[in-house]
């Protein structure tokens, strides 16, 4: 049975986490009246975008039990092979097939991940450190290491930076690959949702063993879901270069704990079994907003790294607590009535 | 016409061995729909992994399995699942972060091939299914939250949502009470009259005669005996078993009249768990306290070790009054607990015996400079170790490597070690063949003999039989009778825990 106050706080403590987040919003308001504008959402909602593919792929690993630090190897790795590819070769693809590349290299990498984990029965962590930094050692050998400036990059993509899906009067605009992340998202919830892969990928996370007795295939489920998230983050790392209409094999890796702070604090469980689109989406913002705004409030931005730590803290203590709680066995003994 | 019944399951000549070790040599066993046919043997003597042939997990080395007349010389767990051979584990290997509903109707969904999940379809399964068993089951509820006894019957239920022909159920009543046991069993002969073929795994003798029409015996990856369950009692089951008489008689020495008291407790409460509980025990004494699930018998023994302490009451130790309101002051006033899950709540796994005996009096082996006394560390784990008789090649084995008793007895010798002059148990030989279980309580027989107090918390009236001298029956949190000596025995214990 739950109550109104359960129902409202959330499986996965959404509703707290929206509260923390109208806290946050509203504290930063009074502190600088430069915060509560369209401006300053709109560059929220285009902040958020490149973060909430990475943080999609990172809960789908978390729910399934494994935790990944490879993507943001990947998501370079991808976009700018997609990159030098066309630049080398002087073509411009068009903006769908340099997608379909850029997600079948992001593929096969975590394919790699997921071969290795599955087959192998690794510890995630561990295969990912090391995947992240050989992906990031042969993109930096063998593909290039110079940055690719707006000049150099194909036609068909640095027209879409300038996409802008509308022009909000009073300064800021929303940028036209809000739909393709937004479209994603939902996808992705749906999957979750509504396929026997989703439920699977839940049933991983919660036991297994289990999971392999009632004949789920463990392997095959893994492999998929890292080749999965391993097109995920490639489309998130494409994202990433049109939006900055550049592309640096130097950037995005250094950026995991952002996105995996964003991912713990929006309820997916570090112990697997747990975690919501929904959930993910709210960790995000409120990390993004602590990112952005910090300095509008008089936080000097070299606390940034230091704030996010600590919303990774708070967000896995909250976690461990639920889990003990969770743990403790009811007492069945009625109450006696005192006499 | 009169049809003999032809099996539904056949497993034919079953050979397997791990890294040269026999687990099972040629066994052969057949299940008849409708019958319920009794697998018993101790713990290592091979069930498991004829549980593990027969459901597609392990492949045997040699030898066939026919199912449904076909022979299956490659099964996997889905071609099992798809020909109608359900598993229900010990551990129920349910999930238990999905809801109950889930939990029930996944497996159809997977042996459907069916690629998209339906909620709606889900519940109607689930909810068709536990109104067939006349079951009610919170299916919306997560799996986590429900109590043990609800977790089997999910598990009973997500077996049956497929055209189950063959359910296996691995020691299903481990972690039931008497009640919620009665209740499987109805449930067990409602499946057979539907002419499901039930393989019932259990080393409990009782209920193995209670419930089933035909018995093989394992012992040590062999087929010892098989036969019609009528022809059989729990005598000439546990000596199939064990290989050895094993008798269930009282095997206590009387108590000596003068003992002194050790322990007094008077008027422990703690609300919502138990009322005015005053008990007492003498040195050498065994003290039994029994009662069903959640009638707070094992709240007392932790307020008594100071796990979850009493609000209020008092607790004298030899004379002298202690305030009991943490673990480290029931050590101090020489109590000694061994929990009810011993393997999660005793051991560190994947540390070696030896250490694990030391590991709670390592303080008392502190040399003047604060340092460890090693040359005393190694003679009492030696000691120790030849005392218990704990089946090891030599004291740095894991405690993983070990069976069940051996790993209780690692417990014991924990606590010994501490040299407690009292020791309170709850379920010592929960979950522990009938071999060790002798052993265990001989073990403790001896330790009272010797002059400690015990105090052992149990479900397991055989147990409560052979080895105590006096048994408190607890119901709703209050101690509702007492009985003493040759009073005790298992109608009289049965009769008063229904009461």
């Amino acid at each position: 049975m739950k109550t109104a106050l359960g129902r409202l706080r959330g499986a996965n403590n959404e509703g707290l986490l929206v509260a923390v987040i109208v806290v946050v919003v509203v504290a930063m308001s009074i502190a600088s009246p430069a915060f509560l504008t369209p401006g300053t959402f709109f560059a929220l909602v285009r902040s958020s975008m490149v973060p909430l593919v990475f943080a999609l792929g990172v809960m789908l690993i978390m729910i399934s039990g494994g935790i990944d630090v490879s993507f943001p190897a990947i998501a370079i790795f991808a976009a700018y092979t997609t990159m030098r590819w066309s630049i080398d070769g002087n073509l411009d693809l068009g903006l769908v097939l340099v997608f379909v590349i850029a997600m079948v290299v992001g593929g096969l990498l975590g394919l790699f991940n997921g071969v290795v984990i599955a087959r192998f029965r690794l510890p995630t962590l561990i295969v990912t450190l090391g995947t992240q930094t050989i992906y990031k050692g042969i993109l930096l050998t063998y593909i290039g290491s110079l940055y690719i400036s707006a000049g150099e990059l194909p036609k068909s993509v640095t027209k879409l930076s300038d996409a802008h899906l509308w022009d909000v009067p009073g300064g800021g605009y929303l940028h036209s690959m809000v739909i393709p992340v937004v479209l994603v998202t939902v996808l992705i919830a749906w999957m979750l949702r509504w396929t026997v892969f989703g439920r699977s990928i839940y049933a991983i996370g919660g036991d297994e063993e289990a999971a392999r007795r009632v004949g789920i295939r463990v392997v095959r489920t893994q492999v998929w879901l890292y080749t999965l998230v391993g097109a995920l983050a490639a489309f998130g790392g494409m994202v990433f270069v049109i939006l900055g209409k550049n592309a640096n094999p130097q950037s995005i890796v250094g950026t995991e704990l952002d996105i995996i702070a964003a991912v713990v604090l929006g309820g997916a469980s570090i112990f697997g079994g747990r975690g919501s689109v929904v959930g993910t989406v709210l960790g995000v913002v409120l990390v993004q907003l602590i990112n952005n705004n910090l300095v509008l409030v008089g936080i000097p931005s070299t606390w940034q790294r230091a704030a996010v730590g600590m919303l990774l803290l708070l967000g896995v203590t909250a976690q461990a607590l639920g889990h003990v709680r969770s743990r403790k066995r009811p007492v069945i003994v009625k109450k006696e009535v005192e006499a | 016409m009169k049809m003999v019944a032809q099996p539904v399951l056949e497993v034919h000549n079953v050979v397997k061995t791990y890294g040269g070790v026999h687990a099972l040599k040629k066994v052969s066993i057949s299940l008849i729909p409708g019958e319920v046919h009794c697998l018993a043997g101790e713990n290592g003597s091979g069930k498991s992994t004829l549980i593990k042939i027969i459901s597609g997990v392990e492949k045997p080395d040699s030898g066939t399995i026919t199912i449904g007349g076909k022979e299956r010389s490659q099964l996997t767990p889905n071609e099992a699942i798809r020909s109608g051979v359900q598993v229900i584990y010990q551990d129920f290997s349910l999930f238990p972060n999905l809801t109950a509903a889930e939990n029930i109707a996944m497996l159809s969904e997977l042996a459907d091939g069916r690629k998209l999940s339906s909620r709606k379809r889900i519940y109607a399964d689930a909810d068709q299914i536990v109104t067939e068993l006349g079951l009610k089951i919170d299916l919306g509820a997560d799996v986590g939250s429900l109590s043990v006894a609800d977790r089997q019957l999910v598990a009973i239920c997500r077996a049956l949502v497929g055209e189950a022909k063959v359910l296996i159920m691995d020691e299903p009543t481990t972690a039931l009470t008497h009640t919620e046991i009665d209740r499987l069993f109805t449930i067990v002969r409602r499946l057979q009259e539907r002419g499901v073929a039930v393989m019932f795994v259990s080393h409990k003798l009782d209920e193995v005669l209670q419930i089933s029409q035909h018995l093989t015996i394992l012992r040590n990856g062999e087929l010892v005996e098989t036969g019609p369950s009528s022809d059989y009692t729990r005598r000439s089951i546990a000596k199939a078993m064990t290989g050895r008489e094993v008798s269930e008689d009282r095997l206590l020495e009387p108590l000596d009249a003068n003992a002194p008291l050790l322990l007094e407790v008077k008027n422990l409460t703690r609300s919502g768990d138990f009322t005015n509980i005053d008990l007492s025990l003498r040195r050498g004494e065994i003290l039994g306290i029994t009662g069903l699930l959640g009638s707070g018998r094992s709240e007392i023994a932790e307020a008594i070790f100071g796990i979850r302490p009493a609000e209020s009451g008092e607790v004298i130790v030899a004379g002298q009054a202690h305030k009991i309101g943490s673990i480290r002051d029931a050590v101090k006033a020489g109590i000694g607990y061994v929990p009810e899950d011993r393997l999660t709540q005793g051991l560190f796994l994947d540390i070696s015996i030896a250490d694990n005996m030391v590991a709670s009096s390592l303080d008392s082996y502190r040399t003047r400079f604060g340092l460890l006394d090693r040359v005393r560390i190694r003679k009492s784990i030696a000691d120790l170790f030849k005392r218990l008789r704990i089946q090891a090649p030599n004291v740095t084995a894991f405690v993983r490597s070990l069976s069940g008793g051996n790993a209780q007895r690692v417990v014991l010798a924990k606590w010994l070690d501490r040299q407690p002059s009292i020791l309170v148990l709850n379920g010592p030989t929960v979950g522990v063949d009938i071999g060790s279980k002798e052993e265990i309580l001989a073990i403790l027989r001896e330790q009272a003999a010797a002059g400690m107090g015990i105090i052992i918390i149990s479900d397991d009236i055989p147990e409560l039989v052979s080895s105590c001298h006096r048994v408190l029956i607890v119901h709703e949190g209050r101690i509702a009778s007492e009985l003493v000596g040759d009073d005790i025995h298992t109608d009289e214990i049965s009769k008063r825990l229904a009461a």
